[in-house]
């Protein structure tokens, strides 16, 4: 691994300039300047060399790192045009599981609007003949209306066999359209996937930063001012749905814990 | 009473219709961000809004405050649907003049519910 060699080098760059020092400090106890001068210059040369060698490494790893996003973008325009990436094709699939979210809810709930009206007017139905059946039952009722009610019972059962076979079709119509769940499970599938890809690459450019900080002996600061605003900012910036909100603490689960909270407020 | 339902998501506009219209509020109006949402109240005639949190253009939150800024609006009721469920974020919608709050997923009950008590309140 690249890390390997590089903690390799910087071994052997250590024990040459242990063995510079501790020839420097003879000479110097001996009064050799000249020479003393000269392991002063062997040791700023193995150091310019040390540095030459791990930013050619560095670079080396950059490049690999870099080419493994799969980027392919116009660099020329402000702000840089991207033709094709990895995480453009991670874009388009999670807009294509939008859409396809969107029209499987749109198709069911058509079904369903299509449904209700049907169940109710036979819900109705029945029970308005329920209370024409209770009446002839209680021999309450005259020969025409009999026949009145006769008729009434022959069409609602033609209509119930209609409805009850369109309601049928509307059901199953419903149960089809959640294969959404398998088209797009698999789409986010491949989503997570090329997530974990980005994510390791980028992985990779951080430590290779840090080795470029550990040789030209740059610290990164911290701005402790900047930091506290953008944690306070954090607490009120919109999440999205929640989906871990039992195991944290700034975060309610469900209806009940919202009205409690504001209830508890005086709200 | 004339309502507005703003969500950037026109599957959650027709579901809360829907059970406003089974509630028996059938006279509904839509908007899809906060941002075509105001100039929609400014131009008047609306007695409740109800509004997502999370869109693109202006939030609801920030929709709520420029409500609230507004003479004419400033009495508006306000109902905020949304998935948003961090506990600083409930306080703040409180604090900014929200009348209630129903978390998604929510049922027909609890907007029921929500509803009834806005207009308990104000009513």
């Amino acid at each position: 691994m690249a890390s390997d060699s590089q903690l390799h080098q910087n071994e052997e760059f250590l024990s040459e300039l242990k063995e510079c020092a501790k020839l420097l400090t003879e000479k110097l106890q001996g009064d050799q300047f000249e020479e003393a001068s000269q392991i002063i210059h062997a040791m700023l040369e193995a150091r310019d060399r040390h540095i030459f060698n791990s930013v050619g490494r560095l670079t080396r790893g950059l490049h690999n790192a870099i080419v493994n996003f799969h980027v392919d973008a116009d660099l020329s325009k402000e702000p840089p045009h991207i033709a094709s990436s990895e995480i453009q094709d991670a874009s388009n699939r999670l807009n294509y599981v939008i859409d396809l979210t969107q029209k499987a809810a749109e198709k069911t709930m058509d079904m369903v609007d299509e449904a209700a009206p049907i169940a109710m007017n036979l819900g109705q139905e029945a029970s308005s003949l329920r209370d024409q059946w209770a009446r002839l039952r209680n021999r309450e009722m005259g020969p025409d209306e009999f026949r009145q009610l006769y008729h009434r019972m022959d069409d609602f059962l033609a209509q119930m066999a209609i409805g009850t076979e369109q309601l049928g079709r509307n059901l199953q119509e419903i149960i089809l359209e959640q294969g959404f769940q398998d088209l797009t499970g698999q789409v986010l599938k491949r989503v997570i996937g090329l997530i974990n890809d980005v994510e390791q690459d980028l992985v990779s450019l951080v430590r290779i930063a840090g080795q470029v900080e550990e040789i030209t002996g740059l610290a990164p600061g911290v701005d402790k001012d900047t930091q506290t605003a953008l944690l306070e900012k954090r607490k009120t910036e919109a999440e999205g749905p929640q989906i871990n909100a039992a195991t944290r603490a700034d975060v309610v689960s469900g209806q009940d814990e919202v009205d409690d909270l504001l209830s508890s407020l005086g709200f | 009473m004339k309502i507005l339902i703003v969500d950037d998501f026109s599957t959650m506009r027709r579901i809360i219709k829907n059970l406003l219209r089974d509630l028996g509020f059938t006279n509904t109006h839509e908007a899809d961000d906060g941002v075509t949402a105001l100039p929609m109240l400014k131009s008047g005639g609306f007695d409740f809004l109800v509004t997502d949190w999370n869109m693109p253009g202006m939030s609801g939150i920030d929709l709520l405050r420029a409500v609230r800024a507004d003479d004419k609006l400033s009495t508006l009721p306000v109902l905020m649907v949304t998935a948003e469920a961090k506990r600083d974020q409930i306080i703040e919608a409180a604090q900014a003049g929200v009348n209630g709050y129903v978390v998604k997923p929510f049922t027909a009950q609890a907007l029921k519910e929500k509803i009834e008590k806005i207009f308990e309140r104000v009513g």
